[in-house]
């Protein structure tokens, strides 16, 4: 898209843009080019001589037992937390989304934890759910449940969907909230005259007219659970026990930044770039354009 | 009337439920702060305040050194965050502003090329480049730096395309009408494009508070010195492992500390939050 009426200046342009392109291009393009760059060299353990490998560190991590298990974490990770946010946040959004009394003040009380870091959160949910002092943790020792994260990998990885979903609903719930006041209120009444129930109102009209909005959101809460959570899981469990909350972006961080191991470290972030660029790519090819707001 | 009301009350059940689950976490925090570090430790917390608040939100703010923790003040690492967190909004809003106002009101070449680039950053979070882009720092020397923490962050598309969008809605008789009138593309920004934005400036703010507020990863990297750490990176290194027997009234009371602001930026600014984020995400 483009204005009709423009301005005629040959330099001022440039140096509008300027400040812009130095920043991106020192901080993120030439990073980028070395991650691609060094994801086809490997260093000889005392980083004296660099060999060029081809792909054989996207073989390498590819073959890795670790890396596949931490793909395997990721996915059980990102699909937990995905579909709990979403279900919850469709839930509380259908019900302040009727006629009742308080609605704004409803939506404020399930809007604020949006603000709170993921690291914050964890350090929240380690305080309730620890297994000796947290108020649920030592419930649940004292039922003879045997809670303790630290050392069971399925309660870790429960935690930590735990503390990272309830940060994200409340940016969900704002969307399909969004989403369901832009459903024009004629159609819903011709439903009701219909005498449809709110179940079959819900079923056949809402969540079909809502679509792009929990499209767009299945992305956003996708890239949220491999990039965004990176806190949540520093904080609360280190990758851990074992490395059953190892997710691929907290292997990245091990192995490029904690063990140095720059090849196959650079080599994992390109596969990442991959995924995230063939996630971006699919939201705007899909829902740019068909999503309406406000 | 009745029936209405009766209608509703699943609503109002469910909504109660949620909002009360939110704030839980919250409240316990609060809780926590309140009560002293062998309370705490022993298991022995009750849900009602104890009288230790005023002492540990001192203690917090200007040591934070427990029986076991050797923080660093909570109001330094606050101060960082604050610092942080403006110099993060402020400089994003600045240059995208300046970019999008290229992109929209002048046609030169390489126009689309250099807005391809600037919208390819929205493909990678800086989590995937971490490795390389911490080479790049520690070659520049800004490893442990105010500009080294700040400034890789301000690169990002979002409010180069939300700019972008707004000044595409600026009616062609304005600048016409400029034009007539002698001003030049840098008086038509000040006075004209520049106000007619203040309330997406206002959104964007706020949105990139929040996101400079919560950073993790890059000041995990960045910052060396314990001086230099933002207050959600100061916190996880007071919890450490998260030991029974740790100073949890003065990790509960930093953590309240810490959530204060963003959170209040939240409620207070509603209508701009909002605006901010349908706008930036759409």
């Amino acid at each position: 898209m483009q204005r009709r009426v423009v301005f005629n200046n040959r330099i001022l342009p440039y140096f509008l843009l300027l400040p812009q392109l130095i920043i991106t291009t020192i901080f993120f393009f030439w990073p980028a080019s070395q991650a691609i760059y060094q994801s086809v060299l490997r260093q000889d353990p005392f980083g004296l001589r660099t060999t060029f490998v081809y792909l054989d560190n996207f073989r390498d991590v590819l073959s890795d037992p670790l890396y596949i298990e931490s793909f395997q974490v990721t996915i059980v990770f990102s699909i937990s937390v995905t579909l709990f946010v979403m279900t919850l946040a469709l839930l509380f959004a259908v019900m302040a989304d009727r006629q009742i009394r308080g609605a704004q003040t409803y939506k404020t009380l399930l809007l604020w934890p949006y603000a709170l870091a993921p690291a914050i959160a964890a350090v929240l949910w380690v305080f309730i759910f620890h297994p000796s002092i947290g108020i649920i943790g030592k419930s649940l020792n004292a039922g003879g449940l045997h809670w303790d994260y630290k050392l069971d990998g399925g309660q870790a990885l429960l935690l930590i969907v735990v503390a990272s979903s309830w940060k994200q609903i409340a940016h969900n719930f704002l969307f399909f909230l969004a989403g369901l006041q832009s459903v024009p209120i004629a159609v819903v009444e011709a439903a009701m005259i219909d005498g449809a129930s709110a179940w079959k109102l819900f079923r056949t009209i809402l969540f079909p007219l809502i679509s792009p909005t929990t499209f767009y959101l299945l992305t956003i809460n996708l890239v949220f659970a491999f990039f965004d959570t990176f806190g949540v899981i520093h904080a609360l469990t280190g990758g851990g026990p074992g490395r059953s909350t190892t997710t691929l972006m907290y292997k990245v961080y091990m192995d490029g930044y904690v063990n140095l191991n720059l090849g196959i470290s650079a080599a994992q972030s390109v596969i990442l770039m991959l995924i995230v660029s063939a996630l971006v790519w699919i939201q705007f090819r899909y829902v740019e354009g068909k999503v309406h707001y406000s | 009337m009745i029936a209405k009301q009766l209608r509703n009350l699943p609503a109002h059940l469910i909504l109660a439920v949620a909002v009360v689950v939110f704030a839980f976490p919250v409240y316990l925090a609060v809780i926590g702060s309140t009560w002293d570090a062998g309370t705490i430790g022993r298991g022995q917390m009750p849900l009602t305040p104890g009288p230790d608040g005023i002492e540990n939100y001192t203690n917090a703010l200007t040591s934070a050194r427990g029986g076991r923790i050797i923080g660093y003040p909570v109001q330094v690492l606050l101060w960082n965050s604050l610092l942080m967190a403006v110099a993060i909004a402020v400089g994003k809003i600045i240059i995208s502003i300046l970019s999008a106002y290229a992109v929209a009101f002048f046609r030169f070449p390489l126009r689309m090329f250099f807005f391809g680039m600037i919208f390819l950053t929205l493909m990678l979070p800086i989590e995937v480049r971490i490795a390389p882009t911490y080479k790049v720092m520690s070659d520049l020397g800004l490893i442990n730096t105010f500009a080294g923490l700040t400034i890789p962050l301000m690169a990002s598309a979002t409010g180069t395309l939300l700019f972008r969008q707004f000044f595409l809605t600026i009616p062609d008789e304005y600048v016409e009408a400029a034009k007539l009138d002698g001003a030049g593309p840098l008086r038509f920004f000040w006075s004209i494009a520049l106000p007619l934005s203040r309330t997406n400036i206002a959104a964007l703010f706020v949105i990139l508070f929040i996101y400079g507020w919560n950073q993790y990863l890059w000041p995990l990297l960045i910052t060396t010195s314990r001086g230099m750490e933002t207050i959600v990176i100061g916190i996880v290194k007071m919890m450490g492992t998260g030991e029974a027997q740790t100073d949890w009234n003065l990790i509960m009371a930093s953590t309240v500390l810490a959530l204060l602001p963003p959170v209040l930026v939240v409620v207070l600014m509603q209508q701009w939050f909002v605006k901010g984020l349908v706008q930036t995400e759409k």
